[in-house]
């Protein structure tokens, strides 16, 4: 029983550890980019399409390879969600738009994309190709809890711990991590000390976005076995609250996404009322406005939000 | 003394690299005539429609033709419909007036959807537990005063954290929206005992009806906020602190405004406007409450205040665009049977567009040439004790095809210039005045 709890919610934690992922890279370079939850729905849409025509381009579907049908939906979905993420950067380093407006009208852009395209797209086959995705090193029904919680996960889930381990590094130990943090506390600074301003804010909201892409591919194909029903949106707000909720540190989200993962799907096993469960689902929220408040409260620079979050750079305005 | 003159012709490097990085420049616009922003975002506006209607005939072929006919069946086809455009444009500019004053003072309040939601519940709790046990006339004011209360609890929350520790009011705002949300489930889940969740039309505390049509009453309401949210921001003392605040915290303190109360005071403003916005939804528009109550309106307030230059009068008619928009577009998508979120992409096609007319309004784009010449030069002088021939040479192929090119340019282009640069030209004229023209010679 704990077992499968827990490999469910470490599978379930992926979604949001590929958006916080994402948006933990694009926020560090001062972009507060409120389309997450939006570009993750393009990153669905990318990848669905995708795996369509994947499937299309095939004879049979027996003759469908485990490790080309996640290869292509992963690189629709990266360059879909980053187109979205192309946007929010054309409007918000190009044209010096607001980022909140922005990211909110790109929110509101993806869902509803989401939701009409998805309608339209014919899923014969998404089914057989979910269950490839979602395929583990050994199969969900052994009996070792911890064999199975280790090793029955899908490719996907290993590869959002991998992208979050290899972020974090980038983040805190190389040269351009120490850059891409230096534009984000301060991009005047930056800009005097050669650094490229809108450079490394538009790679890191498209790498950031496309992360983030790899999020709702996961959610549709993986998670829910090729089930386009369901929208992503709530689970992308969510996303965002990862990002405060661990200081930054993507690190840190693997362990946070599970922690919110768990809170999101405790209702499930315990046995008690509507109500309850509703408020259960709060949770995740309350928590991440109190780590708000502690961190504003003792102040230490090391769990601020970057500086200049949100603020857009115009080098004449110093 | 090395390392001082490395770092030195390096800094001489990069400046250079700076003037020569691109050919297009953008500065502010600092002396635009009175009458270019608006032609620019009427301009935006015919440009949103014409594309809008290109995405339409995208998704179904034969709708392009339909397009703006069914835009305006949609919205003024009948009687009905012109009062339902009203009544979205009404409750837009509520909200976008609601989040008006806190964004004048730089206070990013995201969560107007939150703060409409808990108005909205208050509200609905009221009529839930109180309906039928007092009169019609006292429940709806109990229902106002306690939506009205529900909203600025939700933004006093945020406004306190700010006003004490500076906590991030984005976020915080950001994520009080979904615990609304919550809030509103756990509390349908114990009015409401049955599978669906659902509270139905509830009887009571109904808002009169005008000539027996709903939403006049609600849409004459808005209008008298909306004058007095005008007056309140401009003719008030209240109104300029918040400003002051807005534009620089320390003149503020400077000129003795207390910065927490003007932050706390017009929080309280923001979140009293929100409860009335839910109270109008619940009493005076569905007569239910749901977690999709506010449908998202929160959010699009925010992009029309932020559009409108928080001016009332603008956001009005900023409002009532985005009303005709979505109105107009849902009726497209029902006639040519898109989907239902078709009217959400149109939507947001239309801010896509209108956000970006804004760069123009506030920025000049000028194809810089003969700036670029002349800083050339500059380093060309330079270049013959610094840097190495190649990349010299390199340069004077770039500019001389540039200038080739835009010599016409060069003359009209140098009108517009900023003061500043033309000081900045000048002085390098000033500075390396005989060698330049040696070197024109050799050329």
């Amino acid at each position: 029983m704990f077992w499968t709890f827990l490999t469910s919610t470490i599978k379930f934690s992926t979604l949001f550890l590929y958006g916080s992922v994402g948006e933990t890279i694009t926020e560090k370079s001062g972009h507060l980019n409120l389309g997450i939850p939006g570009i993750m729905c393009l990153g669905a849409i990318g990848g669905c399409y995708g795996v369509r025509s994947y499937i299309d381009s095939l004879g049979s579907l027996s003759q469908m390879s485990g490790f080309a049908v996640v290869l292509v939906g992963m690189i629709c979905a990266f360059l879909f969600a980053a187109l979205g993420g192309l946007i929010f950067g054309f409007f918000t380093v190009t044209l010096r738009c607001n980022q909140n407006i922005t990211g909110l009208t790109i929110t509101t852009f993806g869902v509803a994309l989401n939701s009409l395209m998805l309608s339209k797209l014919d899923t014969r086959g998404f089914y057989e190709a979910g269950r490839l995705f979602a395929k583990g090193i050994v199969d969900g029904n052994t009996s070792d809890g911890l064999v199975k919680v280790l090793f029955s996960q899908s490719a996907l889930v290993y590869i959002a711990i991998a992208i979050a381990i290899i972020t974090a590094i980038v983040i805190k130990r190389t040269r351009v991590g120490l850059n891409l943090r230096a534009v984000g506390e301060n991009p005047a600074t930056a800009d005097a000390a050669g650094i490229s301003v809108g450079k490394y804010r538009y790679l890191a909201t498209l790498i950031g976005s496309g992360i983030a892409g790899f999020g709702g591919l996961f959610f549709i194909m993986d998670y829910l076995t090729g089930n386009i029903e369901y929208g992503i949106d709530t689970y992308g707000w969510l996303a965002v609250a990862l990002v405060i909720f661990t200081i930054w540190k993507p690190n840190w989200a693997i362990l946070g996404s599970i922690i919110f993962a768990a809170l999101y799907r405790m209702p499930i096993y315990l046995n008690i009322g509507q109500m309850e469960r509703e408020i259960i689902k709060m949770l995740p929220y309350i928590v991440t406005v109190l780590v708000l408040i502690i961190t504003s409260i003792f102040g230490r620079k090391s769990v601020q939000p970057p500086a200049a979050l949100g603020t857009t750079y115009f080098r004449e305005e110093r | 003394m090395r390392s001082v003159t490395g770092k030195e012709s390096k800094f001489d490097a990069f400046v250079d690299k700076l003037k020569k990085e691109s050919p297009i420049h953008i500065a502010k616009r600092m002396d635009a005539p009175k009458w270019l922003p608006i032609v620019i975002r009427i301009a935006a506006v015919v440009a949103a429609f014409l594309v809008c209607a290109i995405v339409t005939a995208f998704f179904e072929p034969s709708a392009f033709g339909t397009f703006f006919v069914e835009m305006f069946r949609g919205t003024f086809g009948t009687p009905r419909r012109v009062i339902n455009l009203f009544w979205e444009a009404a409750i837009l500019l509520l909200i976008a007036l609601a989040v008006t004053p806190a964004f004048k003072m730089k206070f990013w309040n995201i969560g107007a959807e939150g703060q409409v939601l808990m108005g909205a519940l208050m509200s609905a709790t009221c009529i839930w537990y109180l309906g039928g046990k007092v009169s019609e006339g006292g429940l709806i004011v109990l229902c106002l005063i306690a939506a009205m209360a529900g909203g600025a609890i939700w933004t006093l929350i945020p406004a306190l954290f700010k006003a004490k520790w500076n906590t991030n009011e984005t976020l915080f705002t950001l994520m009080l929206n979904y615990i609304a949300t919550a809030i509103i489930s756990s509390a349908i889940a114990l009015w409401v005992k049955t599978g669906s969740h659902v509270v139905g039309i509830m009887p009571n505390g109904h808002l009169p009806t005008i000539n027996g049509q709903d939403y006049v009453l609600n849409i004459i309401i808005v209008a008298l906020i909306t004058v007095l949210v005008w007056v309140y921001l401009r003719f008030s003392k209240h109104g300029y602190e918040l400003s002051v605040v807005g534009e620089s915290i320390n003149t503020a303190k400077y000129i003795g405004i207390s910065v927490p109360k003007v932050i706390i005071r017009t929080m309280l403003l923001s979140g009293v406007l929100c409860g009335v916005a839910g109270w109008l939804l619940v009493n005076g528009a569905s007569y239910t409450i749901s977690t999709t109550l506010a449908g998202g309106r929160g959010f699009t307030a925010i992009l029309i205040s932020w559009l409108a230059h928080f001016n009332p009068l603008t956001m009005a008619i900023t409002s009532f665009l985005v009303a005709f928009m979505s109105r107009g577009a849902a009726q497209v998508s029902t006639i040519a049977n898109i989907g239902g979120s078709f009217a959400d992409i149109v939507t947001s096609i239309f801010f896509f567009i209108v956000i970006a007319s804004e760069f123009f309004v506030n920025y000049k784009v000028k194809f810089n040439f003969a700036h670029h010449k002349k800083n050339d030069k500059k380093g060309d002088s330079k270049d013959e004790s610094t840097l190495s021939d190649t990349s010299s040479e390199e340069q004077t192929t770039e500019e001389t095809t540039g200038v080739a090119v835009n010599e016409a340019q060069e003359e009209t282009m140098s009108e517009f210039n900023h003061p500043i640069q033309h000081a900045e030209q000048t002085s390098d004229e000033r500075s390396d005045n005989d060698e330049t023209q040696n070197k024109e010679v050799t050329e």
